[in-house]
């Protein structure tokens, strides 16, 4: 592999890492039946405060504190508001993601183009010296191996830990999770704050670590909703959600490079990205793949159901009350 | 098990009234009542899943006070609901786990040992894999009667399980009963409106009406002595002579239609319905009679061959087309497919009826006062529909189905109701005058009230053509496959 592809791969992988945690942290979110739709301005204020911080401070470990504080505070208003005062989650989110990004617009006014600390790159010993994966994975800073971490430890909790079955019960049938002894209003606090802290990172992950500093026209401004949408693509299942962020970069690289080539309308260039991602969930929800699932051998079936579902969790968006 | 003084109120509706009752392990206690009696409340009240008002609970001499299912689960209290409550995303093992106490991590390979052992115990085939989704309610049943046990209950309470359910699994359903009841000493507590099942199952019977507790008899008793502690009155059953003239008119007609869905084939359907006629399906869950009732109404297209409604070729059309020809389907998942969980009565009724783009509430709402009087519910029009009894929501179903309907294609029609609503609902049923298709498990129902009989085995059918021919133990038998 040409070394220019290479560095261009472990770029992608680099800028990514954002939309990874965001999405995952969302993942968790919805797993439990709740839909935190502030992302978009929650990274925003997230990236504003957590490089404002790390400025004052010089330190991006409080940086990154201060980051997931704002996203938890965030989450937490969306679940009082939807579970305490039985508030529409859908519509909260949607204020609050204008709220938020206009209070990052304003706070962050005197943090504008100054320089900053950065998280530093980290080359993993070993691993870094594999011939191209070594690159492309493992020659990063800590936030992106957190990410990698992140799904890994997201997947084994779902799917692997009995606090994984209360998660996912609350999410499809609170009524069922209810029975089993599971506190469904108090998992989905617990959730929605860890999600929403995992959005706050993210956006630290953006200032911190991508480029770092707060802009006038935040380059990631946007990018809120399409892990919302990689959510949805990903099929609220961490390896799906990885993989779905690392195509939907690649193939945003890719149409930004056509960009200086080919003579194009920038507009329905721009849009690729997104019919590609449609064309596949088409596929993934499609019948022929649960036939295909029916050949496999019983134990193999159920995992590759729960990588290929494309149904929402049975109860998203949805107040439990006890009776 | 002793129940001392139990009050619950819906606001106006007193549901259990000042009940006190004990209830000895080792036996089976059958619970009967007219529909919105109160007896899914009491059960209810019994595992946890609501608050008692006020009155006590004791256990071996003891009173006890718990708060939520897995408290009454704790005490060795566990409950089979009227809809299974599963988590459908879930495969058989991992609901079978969940709400296990353990450790963190889930020890796959030890679960699926004792659920397998549970399976064999009882001779339940669950396959460990299987999503729950894909089970049938009996299957369902099974694996939460295996959960209930794996968890260590003393108590069993089942809501209706016999009301989604073929009658050999009935059987085999009965046949754990007893073994519960009589090896390990549970006490078994069965709501059902099947009065035969009681008499063949239970012990002893207690009977509730309008919240009261009206009634306790022990066992063996006479079926009429039953109803009439039930109602107060002795009920006859609807005679029914065939309305059917030899040259009425072909309404519904198959014709070399072949009918597949995931391991169901039905390869030759040669079938038509003439006006009026009334056609009862029979057969074990998942023999084809869902299959072909959904071919019927144009929600499955057919592989090949041509389905033609009043003439008219309708083949591949949608159930909007088979609906604006006058072909209606209702179908048993009340909850699931048939109405609407949180929307009112009088919405439901407006989503059916209103036509114009502005709904005519005030019009909607007297119609649907209208529609709850003639079905006799119990409930009002601004009621959400999981207020309601599970017979009552069965009642607004019905109420729902148009008048002038060319055919009707019900699902398990009268599931879930007591003997003299299920009478009621068919009075209603034949004095519309459409053709009927409908399933049943009650195979004493599908004698009643059939022209004809269809008997579904594995994707094979019988037709039966004049029902006077055969007795209720020849239709036992070709459900069994045994066709000859
Ligand atoms: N959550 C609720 N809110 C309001 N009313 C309720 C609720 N649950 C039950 N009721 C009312 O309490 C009464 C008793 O209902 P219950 O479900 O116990 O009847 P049931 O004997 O089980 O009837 P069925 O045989 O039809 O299932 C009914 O009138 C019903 O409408
Ligand atoms: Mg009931």
């Amino acid at each position: 592999m040409s070394d220019a592809l290479v560095n261009s791969l472990n770029s992608i992988v680099a800028a990514t890492t954002p939309l990874v945690i965001a999405s995952i942290g969302e993942t968790i979110t919805e797993r439990a039946g709740v839909i935190n739709l502030s992302l978009n301005g929650s990274i925003l204020l997230a990236a504003m405060a957590g490089f404002a911080a790390a400025q004052t401070s010089n330190s991006v470990i409080i940086g990154i504190g201060v980051a997931a504080m704002i996203g938890a505070a965030v989450a937490l208003i969306i679940a009082f508001a939807a579970i305490e005062l039985r508030r529409d989650q859908v519509a909260i989110g949607f204020v609050l993601t204008i709220l938020t990004a206009d209070l990052a617009t304003f706070l962050g006014k005197p943090y504008v183009n100054i320089p900053g600390p950065r998280i530093p790159n980290m080359p993993i010993p070993l691993l870094s010296d594999i011939p191209v994966v070594g690159r492309i994975f493992f020659d990063h800073d800590l936030m992106v191996y957190f990410s990698f971490a992140l799904v890994l430890m997201s997947w084994y909790w779902m799917f692997h830990t009995r606090y994984g079955l209360a998660l996912r019960a609350v999410g499809e049938n609170p009524q069922a999770a209810f029975a089993r002894g599971t506190k469904v209003n108090y998992q989905r606090y617990i959730y929605t704050i860890i999600g929403g802290a995992l959005v706050g990172v993210a956006g630290a992950a953006y200032s911190l670590s991508v480029k770092a500093g707060w802009f006038a026209n935040a380059p990631m401004d946007g990018d809120g909703w399409i892990a919302l949408a990689i959510v949805i693509f990903g099929g609220w299942h961490p390896f799906r959600v990885i993989l779905g962020a690392y195509l939907f970069a690649a193939l945003r690289r890719i149409v930004a490079d056509l960009q200086s080539t080919v003579d194009f309308p920038l507009v329905l260039l721009n849009t690729l990205p997104w019919i590609l991602m449609i064309l596949t969930l088409m596929m993934v929800s499609s019948g022929t793949l649960e036939r295909l699932t029916r050949l496999l051998p019983a134990r193999l079936q159920r995992q590759f159901r729960n990588v290929l579902r494309s149904d929402p969790p049975a109860a998203i968006g949805t107040r439990f009350d006890k009776n | 098990m002793q129940l001392k003084n139990i009050h619950k109120r819906f606001g106006q509706v007193h549901a259990n009234n000042n009940i006190s009752v004990t209830f000895h392990p080792g036996r089976v206690i059958g619970i009967l009542g007219e529909n919105g009696a109160g007896k899914s409340t009491l059960m209810k009240i019994i595992a946890g899943y609501q608050p008692a008002d006020s009155g006590e609970i004791w256990l071996d001499g003891r009173p006890v006070n718990y708060h939520d299912p897995r408290d009454a689960i704790s005490h060795g209290i566990g409950m089979l609901q009227q809809d299974p409550l599963d988590i459908g995303a879930f495969s058989v093992l991992e609901n079978f786990v969940y709400g296990q106490s353990g450790g963190i991590l889930l020890n796959r390979k030890t679960s699926r040992q004792q659920l397998i052992a549970l399976c064999q115990q009882f001779n339940f085939e669950l396959d460990p894999d299987t999503p729950v989704s894909q089970l049938s309610i009996a299957q369902r049943q099974q694996l939460e009667i295996i959960r209930l046990l794996g968890l260590g209950v003393k108590v069993l309470i089942l809501d209706e399980p016999t009301t989604g359910i073929s009658a050999a699994q009935k059987e085999q359903l009965f046949n754990t009963l007893k073994r519960l009841a009589k090896e390990q000493n549970m006490t078994i507590l069965l709501v059902s409106h099947k009065l035969e099942d009681v008499l063949a199952l239970c012990d002893e019977v207690i009977v509730l009406r309008a919240g009261q507790l009206v009634g306790d008899m022990q066992m063996p008793t006479t079926k009429a002595a039953l109803v009439e502690l039930m109602f107060g009155a002795q009920i006859q059953p609807v005679k029914r002579e065939s309305r059917l003239q030899p040259n009425t008119p072909i309404v519904l007609d198959m014709q070399q239609v072949h009918l597949h869905d995931g391991r169901l084939d039905i390869p030759q359907i040669n079938f038509s319905l003439r006006a009026g006629e009334v056609i009862g399906l029979a057969g074990l869950d998942g023999s084809g009679q869902a299959l072909f009732m959904r071919a019927c109404a144009g929600l499955i297209k057919p592989h090949a061959g041509r389905v033609f409604v009043k003439g008219q070729d309708l083949t591949g059309q949608s159930y909007h087309q088979f609906n604006r020809s006058g072909v209606i389907f209702a179908a048993s998942g009340r909850l699931e497919e048939g109405l609407i969980a949180d929307m009112t009565l009088t919405e439901h009724i407006a989503l059916m009826y209103e036509q114009n783009t502005w709904i005519n509430w005030r019009r909607a709402h007297q119609f649907t006062q209208r529609q709850i009087e003639r079905f006799n519910v119990r409930g009002k029009p601004d009621d959400p529909i999981q207020a309601l009894s599970g017979g009552n929501q069965q009642r607004v179903l019905m109420g729902l189905l148009p008048e002038n309907a060319t055919a009707l294609i019900l699902e398990q029609p009268t599931r879930g109701l007591d003997v003299d609503s299920a009478r009621w609902i068919w009075d209603q049923l034949l004095t519309k005058n459409s053709a009927i298709i409908y399933s049943s498990a009650d195979l004493d129902e599908i004698m009643t009230y059939s022209d004809r009989i269809i008997v579904f085995y594995a994707g094979r059918m019988k037709v039966i053509d004049d029902p006077h021919q055969v007795t209720v133990s020849d239709l036992g038998h070709y459900i069994g496959g045994d066709f000859s």
